[in-house]
């Protein structure tokens, strides 16, 4: 790879999963993994985790946090397959066995851009929800759902039983095929911030910097056709 | 609280109380009062506590402004206030008061915190709320608000002043119906809008305008399910098969369908006659009477007058109120259209109005007139023919209001004329002027002209001149026609205008006054009895009794049926009722009836009537009756008073105003299809062609017939279509389409409009780019870019190389192949191999719910009552049984994870080496059994076993496993029947680590299990005490699975047929002795090595399921269904028992198995072979059969079940699976005269198999069609297991007794207790036929020369051998080469049978020096690969020794067909010194 023509662009991630908030379950822990395209592949980092149990605060009775760092780097040729970020929670149910709470996912954020932490102070206080928006850019907070019994009766051992059903691969939240024969009931949130840096991607053609007012290139992108003239929906 | 509310506001130390609060009226004042009495208590003990304020308390006052603790301050505001007690309800009267009093306390209080006091007081002002009393709030809401009243608002209101609602509906235009909506909500809302002075949401007639109803009343979808039961009858699917018509499309349908076929109701119920011969003068007249009546009827019915004159008068009023609202002002040129557009409609609607008044003004008169002869006829003639009586009913009107109307009517006629006139003559005059101008402007011309002209002539004349000269100039222009003087225009005759409007009404309209005629027209008047009669008239009606009337009814020409004779009556009416139901077959072109008179015995065509074909939306029930006129030009006469047909005759007495009738009359009758018994129409669909009808937006108003575009817009334009009603909405498409230019309207609908605009690069740049092409064709699941990882991001990236691995593939290299049909069938495999992974793949992306979720079964009381039983049972059993393992998904297995687990557990019937009888010695230096002789026999065994009890080693074998490159081997054990019971556990990996389903069905690596002998040499003895030995392998057998087949069953457990060379060197079987030919010969076949094997997968795979798809077929419905019967029966009470009836062929279709077999001929040359012995020729049948290559299919044709080719194609292909050797050899047997069957069954290690079936000199052959060996079926060693069914060419049978081993079943398909068949008596095979050509097409010659394929296997052999040996050189021995060249042939001859012994003898005698080890390889040919894998697996180059020599010959015997035995011969020779 010369640094005048990039044939790959990196994305490197570092964020956290913040924590969750699940109303009703206490002492969970949770699992992530990145699902991505053919064209990727993750140069550093981990690409899976187990986090560390957590329990509810005394201060925070709704919100579990686990604060578990995330840091990845991918290299790709391709947007297609934009890596997703899929994490599922486990902890254990009545009966101490030891069940899935929720599945989620989400893409990491195409931007590049920065994370900027809100403090939580204990009393309930109001900072305008505009500047919160404004901050929380590139914070994701994903629904989570688990797969449903089929029948009643399946429901009830299951409960007996603390085998409730699972996706064969968690990784399967993350695709759309084949989703069409589950049944899923919500569960809560988990909250995710990212920090996002991308390398060579505008040099190949994909502006995922929006907003933002480009940078003035002398030297356009190879004249002729290339992937410059390419949208994301490859 | 309001007092907590406010002591917020007070400041927190010990201010002088001030006054807080004018308390509000009403309860908020008792409330406080008891609130301060309790406050004033608990501050009473607090106060004598603590006199000052504390240091907290001065810390607070300092630092906050607000006290967060209201107790406290309101404590301390309440106790100043408490103090004076009857304060509290003075409280409200005055502050004042309060503040004096306060003041007086203040002593406590600073200077400065009372000035605080003060200004806060000054920025607040307290007064009292506003309350407004009730009243005075309603009076001013009233301002405010409205109520709109819910009665009905008058419609005077709703539309502008002076102006009387007009109606559309009544001057005739289209309106459609309101929504439905409540009369009081209507009114709330119009109220509204009037409040607001909106009327423009008022239409003409005074109501709320309103876009007509959407909502159709039928829905245009019928309901599928009703509530109570399933389906509707009408509406459930039924299945038919498709019919490829046999016949011409004039069929409407041809097959065995009992409601297939349609019917024609033909219901002919009677006929009138307008005229007839026999009809006397009377009957004519009557008959007339009677047209003119009902014309009256008809027209009365329709009522045209009336209509027109309603449209009349509203277009008058619309005239009018235009004129009225725009007043004296100036008319727009739009406006002014209009108006005339109006007036024209007027004068039209009027002139229609005044035809049709006329015409029934005739009519009238006509009748009467008529009525009148009638009664002349009667009194002249003194009797009277027909029943006719016409009564005139007088309605009276009321003589002043409709002299008023008359006159009204005449004035608006003549206003409208005398407007119509004045219109017209000022055109003409404007005209006039303008030709005028004309003629004077071209005068002009002329002029000049003439002037140039005179000046040509006289050039003196003058100017003066030309004014007067007019004359002259005239006669000068002559010359030239110039356009005429026009003349002005006459005035219009106003006064004959009104003269001749009361004069046209006069004539066409009643008299004012006049009562209205009704006539009425009765049949119940008296005939004069016949007595009465003169007597021509009494011939006359004799002959009309004699005579009758029928009518034939004919279908396409073709009478079908008739009536019943009806004789004819006075009246000349004839009733049948007669309905004809024709069940028909043809189209329907021409439905004809003939209306038949008969006279005595003579019958006369009367006339032909044709009926229309009906639609087949008419049917029976709902069809109108139609009337059809039918006449005759039939010249009769008679001698009698009737008048005769085509006769001329009068009325007069003079014989003059001659009239001439011809027979006709009107024959009532209707066609419909008919209706079935449960509510079918019988009507052909109306997709077929049905004639010249075309269902089109004009049938459906009516107006049927009208194709020609022009025509049509003509006749729309001319009947003024309202375009606002939607019946005609097509219509008005359609003419606009018309009228556009364009005729063919645009039947398709385009959505991707804006595709283009979604394309991110042009189509061209799409197919140029080799990026998006790999992109393309990885999306497409292509097998080399399935997982293609990263793609290039650049165009130039993306090398050509890419794509070149695809275009190697798709053109199968030739050079891997030994001769071009081989690689034809190899392409065409591939083919269908490529066509079928597709279809897998799209079926593979259909999930069902447990791809996803992992979910735990619900535990059966079974399974609840079996686990309580395994708490109960021993821990450690004496006798395990193996559990079911977790099945594991293949998808999130990794390298690795797998491994194969193989347990070893014996051998049987190991070759044994030949000890020298001579030589007992340990050492084997000096060859070993080449000094043998052919007496083995008897006496070497007992020698042999004498041997074995004193010193030597028989056999040392071990096993050797070696799985996909990777070799593993058990320990040495001794004797011929070794028991190693060890396990071995081999590593698995996926092909390009891709563990999905389909890919690992598609393995095609094979587990070699190889028995060898371990022989140990010892080397250089004679050096002192030292003893080297060397140890040598031996190949001995070897067994070969294939993975699939253990992926399949996940498990194979059972004992193995070694496969061993028919020749070892040094080696010898022990044999039974008794061996004389025969069927005893089998036994001695089957005594081979055997091995005993369990082999597993760890973990324990799911296999793929066979795709979820429903396969077409070509089989009756009936019969496909009677199969699935049968097979979910078999597979519900022998869950164990395989049970195939029907099958899929290569093309994918579902086939019946019977059809598979059937007689065929095995190629001359096999049976030539053996004239004399028929059991070696089924022997080499049977050998034949199985030199064709197998390939399975289930690895060829991944997670697709069997696919069966038909023999024909099996040859062809020269490959296929044991069910394509079955059927192919099942046929040979079958064309050879022998009972053959099928066995649908399992076998070890083929897990489901087909066997063939043979009966034989009264015993049951099994014969292993992959294998050519046979069975008897007590042999405890064949490979059939389990026996589920047995296929003959016409039946299926299936094993229903106790036991499916073939060792205890009796296999006499006739007894019915034993075999349930398919096709019994209640379900009689239909007589499928055979799916298998008549004859195979064989070729009998090799397309390419034998000898070449011989050297190029030999080469490539030994260049491999070469290969594998990089370290040592390899010799080869051209002697021994070539004297096992010569053995080979004699080993096809004998097709592998003794021939061991003369072999030792020869090599023997040529090679004395050498030890040698060898033995000949025995293959099917279909390609080199194999031979290769097979020659690597002996292991014959692994032999170390310095001073070793190979040798290597190959033999190949061609077969009929191509199909080829391959022979190689390998050995290792080792010189002794």
């Amino acid at each position: 790879m010369t640094a005048n023509s990039p044939s790959v662009f990196l994305l490197m991630i570092n964020g956290q999963i913040e924590g969750a908030n699940f109303p009703e379950y206490d002492d969970l822990y949770c699992k992530y993994c990145f699902v991505y395209g053919h064209d990727w592949a993750p140069t550093s980092g981990l690409e899976e985790g187990i986090s560390q149990i957590t329990s509810k605060g005394r201060d925070s009775p709704h919100r579990l946090v686990w604060n578990f760092p995330l840091e990845i780097t991918f290299k790709s040729t391709n947007p297609l397959g934009w890596p997703q970020i899929v994490v599922s929670v486990y902890g254990p149910d009545t009966f101490g066995n030891d069940v899935v709470r929720g599945y989620g996912a989400t893409h990491i954020p195409i931007t590049p851009g920065q994370y900027v932490p809100l403090i939580f102070s204990s009393t309930p206080l109001s900072t305008p929800p505009l500047i919160k928006d404004l901050l929380s850019r590139h914070t994701r907070t994903i629904p989570m759902f688990v797969p449903e019994s089929t029948s009643r009766l399946q429901k009830f051992t299951s409960w007996l039983l603390g085998r409730r059903p699972e996706f064969t691969d968690p990784k399967v939240v993350a695709q759309g095929e084949g989703r069409e024969v589950t049944r899923v009931s919500s569960q809560g949130f988990v909250t995710l911030s990212f920090n996002i840096v991308t390398k060579d991607m505008k040099r190949l053609g994909y502006d995922t910097t929006a907003t933002e007012t480009t940078h003035t290139h002398t030297h356009p992108v190879a004249a002729g056709f290339g992937p410059g003239n390419q949208t994301l929906s490859m | 609280c309001l007092l907590l509310a406010l002591s917020l506001w007070s400041p927190p130390s010990d201010l002088p109380p001030r006054p807080q609060a004018k308390p509000v009226p009403g309860s908020s004042h008792s409330e406080s009062s008891t609130m301060r009495q309790r406050m004033k208590d608990k501050l009473k003990a607090a106060r004598s506590e603590m006199g000052l304020p504390t240091a907290e308390e001065a810390y607070n006052f300092f630092t906050f402004d607000f006290d967060p603790e209201p107790d406290e301050e309101t404590r301390k505001g309440q106790k100043r206030r408490t103090r004076p007690e009857g304060e509290n309800e003075e409280g409200e009267d005055g502050g004042d008061d309060d503040e004096e009093k306060e003041e007086e306390d203040k002593e406590e209080v600073t200077e400065e915190l009372f000035l605080i006091d003060q200004s806060a007081d000054d920025f607040l002002v307290f007064k009292r709320a506003e309350y407004m009393g009730y009243q005075r709030r309603l009076q001013s809401e009233n301002e405010l608000l409205f109520t709109p009243s819910f009665l009905t608002v008058p419609a005077s209101s709703k539309v502008p002043e002076n102006m009387k609602p007009r109606y559309l509906e009544e001057e005739g235009l289209y309106v459609g119906e309101r929504p439905p909506m409540s009369l009081t909500n209507q009114n709330i809302l119009e109220n509204r809008i009037l409040k607001q002075e909106q009327v423009r949401w008022f239409g003409d007639d005074g109501r709320i305008m309103a876009l007509p109803d959407p909502i159709k009343e039928s829905s245009t979808r019928p309901p599928l399910f009703h509530i109570e039961d399933d389906l509707d009858p009408a509406l459930q699917t039924v299945y038919r098969k498709a019919l490829v018509s046999k016949h011409a499309s004039q069929y409407i349908s041809v097959g065995g369908e009992t409601n297939g076929d349609y019917q024609l109701d033909v219901d002919v119920s009677g006929l009138i006659f307008s005229h007839h011969p026999l009809f006397s003068q009377e009957h004519v007249l009557g008959s007339r009477l009677v047209q003119l009546y009902d014309q009256h009827l008809s027209r009365q019915h329709r009522n045209l007058t009336e209509h027109l004159t309603t449209k009349l008068n509203g277009l008058r009023n619309t005239i009018g109120n235009m004129l009225e609202v725009h007043g004296g002002q100036r008319l727009t040129p739009v406006m002014q259209q209009r108006i005339s557009e109006y007036k024209q409609e007027v004068r039209n609607t009027r002139r229609l109005r005044d035809l049709e008044q006329e015409k029934d003004r005739t009519l009238l008169k006509g009748i009467v007139k008529i009525w009148k002869e009638i009664k002349a006829l009667r009194d002249f003639q003194r009797f009277t023919n027909t029943p006719y009586k016409l009564y005139l009913r007088r309605e009276e009107v009321e003589r002043a209001s409709d002299v008023r109307e008359y006159e009204a009517e005449i004035q608006a006629e003549v206003d409208e004329l005398l407007d119509e006139m004045e219109e017209d003559y000022q055109r003409k005059v404007t005209e006039y002027r303008r030709q005028q101008e004309e003629w004077k402007v071209w005068r002009r011309k002329q002029r000049a002209k003439n002037k140039k002209k005179k000046k040509t002539q006289s050039q003196l004349d003058d100017n003066e001149d030309d004014e007067d000269n007019d004359d002259d100039d005239r006669t000068d222009g002559e010359a030239e026609p110039g356009p005429p003087k026009p003349k002005p225009p006459e005035e219009p005759d106003m006064e004959g205008v009104e003269k001749q409007v009361s004069e046209k009404a006069s004539r066409i309209r009643r008299k004012p006054g006049e009562p209205i005629l009704v006539p009425e027209l009765t049949a119940s008047g008296p005939i004069t009895p016949n007595e009465q009669c003169p007597r021509g008239e009494f011939a006359r009606r004799e002959d009309v009794a004699k005579r009758s009337i029928f009518i034939k009814v004919l279908y396409n020409d073709k009478e079908v049926s008739r009536t019943d004779n009806r004789s004819l009556n006075s009246d000349f009416r004839v009733h049948f009722g007669q309905i004809f139901n024709l069940k028909i077959v043809n189209w329907p072109e021409s439905i004809k009836l003939q209306v038949f008179e008969v006279l005595g015995l003579s019958t006369t065509l009367l006339a032909d009537v044709f009926v229309p074909v009906p639609e087949s939306s008419i049917l029976t029930g709902s069809a109108p009756s139609e009337e059809l006129v039918f006449s005759s030009n039939l010249r009769v006469m008679f001698d009698h008073e009737a008048v005769g047909s085509d006769v001329p005759f009068s009325f007069e007495v003079d014989g003059s105003n001659r009239q001439t009738l011809l027979t006709s009359g009107k024959l009532s009758c209707s066609v419909s299809w008919a209706v079935g018994e449960d509510d079918v129409p019988l009507a052909p669909p109306t997709t077929q062609p049905n004639g010249l009808k075309q269902l089109d937006a004009i049938a459906s108003i009516g107006a049927s017939g009208l194709n020609d575009m022009k025509k049509l817009g003509e006749w729309a334009t001319e009947s003024r279509l309202d375009p606002n009603d939607p019946n005609n909405a097509d219509i008005m498409q359609l003419l606009k389409v018309a009228s556009s230019g364009e005729v063919t309207a645009p039947d398709y609908f385009r959505l991707e409009q804006l595709q283009e605009e979604f394309n991110f690069v042009s189509e061209e740049d799409l197919e140029q780019s080799r990026r998006f092409r790999l992109l393309r064709l990885r999306n497409q699941e292509v097998a080399e870019f399935r997982n293609y990882k990263f793609v290039p991001a650049m165009e130039r990236e993306v090398t050509d190389k890419v794509f070149e691995v695809r275009s190697l593939r798709e053109i199968v290299d030739t050079k891997g192949h030994l001769d071009a049909h081989r690689a034809l069938v190899a392409k065409h495999l591939h083919k269908i191999r490529e066509s079928i992974i597709n279809r897998f793949l799209i079926a593979k992306h259909h999930f069902i719910m447990s791809d996803l979720v992992q979910e735990e079964q619900v535990p059966t009381i079974g399974i609840l009552g079996l686990n309580l039983f395994k708490l109960a049972e021993p821990k450690r059993p004496l006798k395990p049984q193996r559990k079911e393992r977790k099945k594991v998904t293949a998808q999130n297995l990794s390298d690795g994870d797998i491994r194969l687990l193989l347990n070893i557990i014996r051998a049987y019937d190991i070759p044994v080496r030949k000890p020298s009888v001579n030589k007992p010695a340990v050492t084997s230096k000096s060859t070993r059994s080449f000094t043998e002789t052919l007496t083995a026999g008897q006496s070497q065994r007992a020698t042999q076993g004498s041997d074995w009890l004193l010193n030597q080693v028989q056999v040392r074998p071990f096993v050797e496993v070696s799985f996909q490159r990777s070799v593993l081997q058990t320990t040495t054990a001794d004797g011929p029947n070794p028991c190693w019971n060890e396990d071995l556990q081999l590593p698995f990996s996926a092909p390009n680590g891709d563990y999905s389903t389909a890919n690992l069905q598609s393995m095609k690596d094979e587990i070699f299990i190889n028995i060898f002998d371990e022989v140990q040499y010892e080397l250089g003895g004679d050096r002192g005490k030292e003893v080297h030995t060397r140890l040598e392998k031996h190949w001995l057998g070897s067994v070969k699975i294939p993975f699939s087949t253990i992926y399949f069953q996940s498990r194979i457990d059972g004992t193995f047929k070694v496969d061993t060379p028919p020749v070892l060197l040094g080696y010898s079987k022990e044999r039974s002795l008794a061996s004389d030919g025969g069927y005893d010969a089998v036994r001695s076949l089957t005594e081979g090595a055997f091995i005993t094997l369990f082999i597993t997968i760890e973990p324990q795979l799911v296999p793929g399921e066979t795709i979820r798809e429903k396969f077409e077929s070509q089989e009756s419905e009936g019969l496909l269904l009677a199969s699935e019967v049968f097979e979910r029966d078999a597979a519900v009470h022998f869950p164990d028992r395989p049970c195939l009836t029907t099958v899929i062929n290569i093309n994918g279709k579902t086939v019946f198995i019977t059809r598979y077999l059937r007689p065929l001929n095995p190629p001359q040359e096999l049976l030539d072979a053996f004239p004399n012995s028929p059991q070696e020729a089924t022997d080499l049948i049977a050998r034949y059969v199985s030199l064709i290559p197998s390939l399975p299919d289930s690895v060829s044709f991944a997670g697709v079940c069997d696919l069966w080719s038909t023999c024909d194609q099996f040859l062809t292909l020269l490959a296929g699976d044991e069910e394509e050797h079955a059927v192919l050899l099942c046929n040979y047997f079958l064309s050879m005269g022998k009972k053959a069957w099928l066995i649908i069954g399992t076998a070890i290690p083929e897990g489901p198999t087909t066997y063939v079936l043979t009966y034989e000199q009264n015993r049951y052959l099994i014969w292993n069609p992959s294998s050519g060996q046979y069975y008897g079926q007590y042999d405890t060693f064949c490979p059939l297991q389990t026996v589920g069914c047995l296929v003959s060419a016409d039946n299926v049978w299936l094993n229903t007794q106790a036991y499916t081993s073939p060792l205890r079943i009796r296999f006499d398909v006739t007894k019915a207790k034993l075999w349930k068949p398919f096709f019994s008596r209640a379900f009689p095979n239909p007589g499928l036929s055979s799916v298998q050509c008549i004859t195979l097409h064989i070729i009998l010659h090799l397309p390419f020369p034998k000898i070449s394929l011989t050297c190029r296997i030999e080469k490539i052999l030994k260049e491999k051998i070469m290969e594998w040996r990089p370290r040592n050189p390899t010799r080869w021995n051209r002697y021994c080469t070539s004297t096992l060249r010569h053995f080979l042939p004699k080993l096809e001859l004998s097709r592998g049978r003794d021939v061991a012994d003369e072999h030792r003898l020869e090599l023997q005698s040529l090679l004395g020096d050498y030890r040698i080890s060898g033995f000949p390889l025995h293959l099917p040919f279909s390609e080199v690969r194999p031979i290769v894998e097979a020659v690597y697996s002996t292991g014959v180059h692994n032999v170390e020794a310095s001073n070793v020599e190979f040798a290597l010959a190959v033999h190949v015997h061609a077969y009929p067909n191509n199909v080829l035995s391959v022979w190689v011969y390998l050995a290792s020779l080792i010189r002794m010194r």
